[in-house]
């Protein structure tokens, strides 16, 4: 079984991507022996991370999003980054039901829901230069030989 | 995608994709909104049957389609909704003005 391993992902920060990106980072996962709850939760921190660069980051521009994923320890890191325009205040935008995009009917949630899907998130930013979401889970699941 | 919208007396069905994402979500508002203007829509229901997955951008999807009923004295329901959507429904608090119905909108829909 491989212990550790490594792949990173560049895309154009369009919206058709996000698909993209939950199916390859999921199917890069498949080899730590996920659950589907694992699994989903994993697809929906990351479809939040990348919705983020696109809507606030890029703020609907193109240009590149670039995703790394680190298997280590049956522990899945994913590290979002765009270069984008920052966050200026962190702990607000990390607020539950805070949006600076009331109008686009942004529900505030992005950051909760990466938080209560994965086991760590930490962001770094620095306006005028980009976003780096960077969250951990460990998949606890693990084959039949250890039950019993 | 028109298919997937369908008016019956005052209740718009929203038969919703496989995945809710920010991607498909902003052409759902499109066409939901379009279909509120156009017609005397009181009950919208979001059909959940074929959905797997959706994230916060679909929460903000309904939550506006909600506010937008309301405005007119409108409800909003979700039917055929799976554990995982269940999770995040309740997850983001908008099952606080939204009941969950396991089918049969028609029971759904006190007008």
């Amino acid at each position: 079984m491989i212990t550790e391993n490594e792949m990173k992902l560049e895309f154009d920060s369009r919206s058709c991507n996000e698909g993209f990106a939950r199916v390859s980072v999921a199917a890069f996962l498949t080899q730590l022996n996920p659950t589907l709850e694992e699994v989903a939760d994993v697809k929906t921190a990351l479809s939040e991370a990348v919705t983020n660069a696109i809507i606030h980051g890029y703020e609907g521009k193109v240009d590149k999003i670039i995703i790394t994923c680190r298997i280590y320890d049956q522990t899945i890191e994913i590290q979002v980054m765009d270069r984008g325009v920052g966050i200026v205040d962190i702990p607000q935008a990390m607020e539950p039901l805070f949006t600076t995009k009331q109008d686009c009917e942004r529900a505030g949630m992005g950051f909760s829901f990466m938080e209560a899907f994965m086991d760590t998130l930490e962001v770094t930013s620095s306006p005028g230069k980009g976003t780096i979401v960077k969250m951990t889970k460990k998949i606890l699941h693990t084959d039949n030989r250890y039950e019993g | 995608m028109e298919d997937n919208f369908q008016i019956s007396g005052t209740n718009l069905t929203i038969r919703l994709p496989a995945e809710v994402d920010h991607h498909n979500s902003e052409e759902l508002k499109r066409k939901a909104d379009r279909m509120l203007m156009e017609n005397n829509i009181r009950c919208i229901i979001f059909d959940f049957g074929r959905t797997n997955f959706m994230d916060s951008s679909g929460i903000g999807m309904i939550m506006g389609r909600y506010k937008n009923l309301r405005f007119m004295g409108g409800v909003v329901v979700a039917i055929r909704v799976n554990e995982r959507m269940k999770k995040i429904l309740n997850m983001s608090g908008i099952y606080k003005v939204m009941d969950i119905y396991e089918d049969l909108p028609e029971q759904s829909c006190l007008m």
